[in-house]
């Protein structure tokens, strides 16, 4: 990043960049040290200040079957839901790019689920799902009992990645649809003239071209499922029925502000922290090996 | 398209109306249902055309969430995010790239390391935080001995409080101190070519007006992007508003208000009111994507790569 042509000014830059820095301090660094703080001291039961306890509020949650419960189930989730938003972008976004006559209307329509609130989609989504309304719950009329997320774990978590996936679409659809465009049209061309069939190409050629793309997006969209998943939980299943659907952020928000374990709940956020720097390390590793086309 | 196959393309528009399908129905069923009177949204199988109740639903979930007001505070901390993010974030990418100091980089970094951890993960110490904002400058006077030393002078004890709960200031900053806006200004920024600022400085402007004059003007379409994608996901924000509004009736935004929607477990399951209630809360950020869509596509691609 690197210029030849710059200004030279002893303040100016501290002053644009002061609010910037401030508010970065205030509400980034600052929380974030502060987690750290709680994670390793324990508040005293009278009041009076916090002890230092080092790693006991790591290892209180580390022995605690519950916890590791939710970690298994936030990465279930995490995978499931990342698997199938991806696999259905990239579908919808390889057949966009024969942009055939019309493509145009299903390309903006694609996008859309990008717009919407989770918890908005959430009540949607409960309504669907809902075994005493009368769509999935319509079946409940001809084997009945088959469908009750409200008492079987399993159906409700799954409503839950089903609704997260959908909400991911047209995120993930808009990056496909770009590192496709981005593929020469003479590779393509080359391709044909050897004889492959279109959707030859599409599995052979235009896949492994973008696999960059593909490894990058899984990386974003396991971290979204990671820490983004409260607003669909809170509104879809609270959690329930019995702690089925409690993944780790949920179950941040629980110890946190309804338990008011501070420690505890710092010492979980300190574990999701440090799952979702990991990965995102793993990303720039692999941002480097990015293919370019020249 | 390169060879004729019809099979192939008749393959491709089943899989495209078949994903339509699938994007559309949430949807529709949202706006069916927020269409029918109690007695057709309870109807199992629920019919699947829209009836004529749709006006008067969304009157029983305006004033049963009380959408008016919140309606309000949304759109206050959407503008209020979007305009902070736009003005803050091109004031630093504008000092990181077009500035030779020596803790540049170190700046840079500073910044950049924000996007790695999302609001949600640090909530707990970012909820604590709101209930004094200015307590890492407390900190910071109390541990170098400024307080002792001003106190002894003057007799004035330094406390420094900014409390941020049920405040606008507090839904807002909070989503503005990230570097999502500072990283795709960046990008943008290091495709200006050097002759433009050698140009800029032979005919006598300092930086400042380059900033203003040539800048800010080439750099629109970016703006529009950084703006759609900031209205959407700030309108959208769930977790934080819910923490730090305990004052819902006069601080709530209409997100919030969804789950006051839903039927209670016993009560009269009128999915059609809260169904209508989603519709309009979820309509302003749809608009915005749908129209911005050219800008806000490649705003988001250029930001996270």
């Amino acid at each position: 990043m690197e210029r030849r042509a710059f200004y030279r000014n002893g303040t100016l830059p501290w002053l644009l960049l002061a609010p910037q820095l401030l508010l970065v301090l205030v509400f980034f660094y600052w929380p974030t040290s502060q987690a750290l703080y709680w994670a390793f001291t324990l508040e005293q039961a009278w009041g009076g200040g916090n002890t230092w306890v080092g790693f006991a509020n790591f290892l209180a949650i580390f022995r605690d079957g519950q916890y590791w419960a939710t970690v298994g189930r936030s990465a279930f989730y995490a995978i499931c839901a990342t698997g199938l938003s991806m696999a259905i972008a990239l579908t919808l976004a390889m057949f966009v790019d024969r942009a055939l006559k019309g493509t145009r209307i299903f390309q903006s329509v694609f996008v859309w689920p990008y717009a919407i609130a989770a918890p908005a989609a959430g009540v949607a989504f409960r309504f669907i799902f809902s075994p005493e309304a009368g769509l999935i719950g319509s079946i409940n009329d001809i084997w009945p009992g088959i469908w009750s997320p409200a008492t079987n774990g399993w159906h409700a978590l799954g409503m839950v990645i089903v609704c997260h996936a959908w909400l991911g679409i047209g995120y993930n659809f808009i990056f496909f649809l770009a590192a496709l465009q981005m593929i020469p049209k003479s590779i393509t061309e080359a391709g044909a003239m050897d004889g492959a069939r279109p959707f030859q190409r599409m599995l052979d050629l235009q896949l492994p071209l973008i696999a960059p793309t593909v490894f990058f997006l899984m990386i974003m969209n396991l971290i979204s499922s990671f820490t983004d998943s409260f607003g669909l939980i809170d509104t879809m299943t609270e959690g329930g029925p019995i702690g089925a659907t409690e993944v780790m952020v949920y179950n941040i928000y629980i110890d946190g502000f309804k338990g008011l374990d501070y420690s505890g709940a710092a010492a979980q956020s300190i574990v999701l922290m440090v799952l979702v720097i990991a990965l995102t390390f793993v990303q720039f590793r692999w941002v480097e090996k990015r293919v370019h086309y020249s | 398209m390169i060879e004729r196959s019809p099979i192939f393309d008749f393959i491709t528009y089943a899989a495209m109306v078949l994903g339509m399908f699938l994007v559309l129905v949430p949807f529709w069923i949202t706006l069916v249902a927020g269409s029918q009177s109690l007695q057709e949204v309870s109807q199992v199988p629920l019919n699947l055309w829209p009836s004529t109740h749709l006006l008067e639903n969304i009157q029983a979930a305006w004033t049963r969430a009380d959408l008016g007001p919140k309606m309000v505070n949304s759109f206050i901390v959407a503008v209020g995010v979007t305009l902070g993010k736009i003005v803050l974030a091109a004031l630093s990418a504008f000092a990181i790239v077009f500035f030779n100091f020596r803790a540049r980089m170190l700046c840079f970094w500073v910044i950049f390391i924000t996007l790695m951890l999302p609001l949600e993960v640090r909530i707990v110490p970012t909820y604590s935080i709101a209930a004094n904002a200015l307590l890492p400058f407390q900190v910071i006077l109390d541990t170098f001995g400024i307080t002792g030393l001003v106190e002894t002078l003057s007799g004035i004890r330094i406390g420094l409080e900014w409390n941020l709960l049920n405040s606008y200031t507090g839904l807002i900053l909070p989503l503005v101190a990230t570097a999502t806006g500072t990283f795709l200004y960046r990008q943008f920024f290091m495709t200006i070519p050097d002759e433009l600022v050698e140009a800029s400085k032979m005919d006598g402007s300092g930086p400042m007006r380059f900033f203003f004059e040539v800048l800010l003007p080439l750099s629109r379409t970016n703006m529009l992007a950084l703006a759609t994608i900031m209205f959407v996901s700030s309108w959208n924000q769930y977790l934080w508003p819910l923490l730090i509004t305990t004052d819902r009736a006069n601080f709530g935004t209409v997100v919030m208000q969804l789950k006051a929607l839903i039927p209670a477990q016993n009560g009269t399951p009128d999915w059609n009111v809260t169904m209508a209630g989603a519709l309009i809360i979820m309509l302003p950020p749809l608009l915005v994507v749908a129209l911005m869509q050219r800008w806000f596509v490649r705003g988001l691609i250029s930001r996270d790569k």
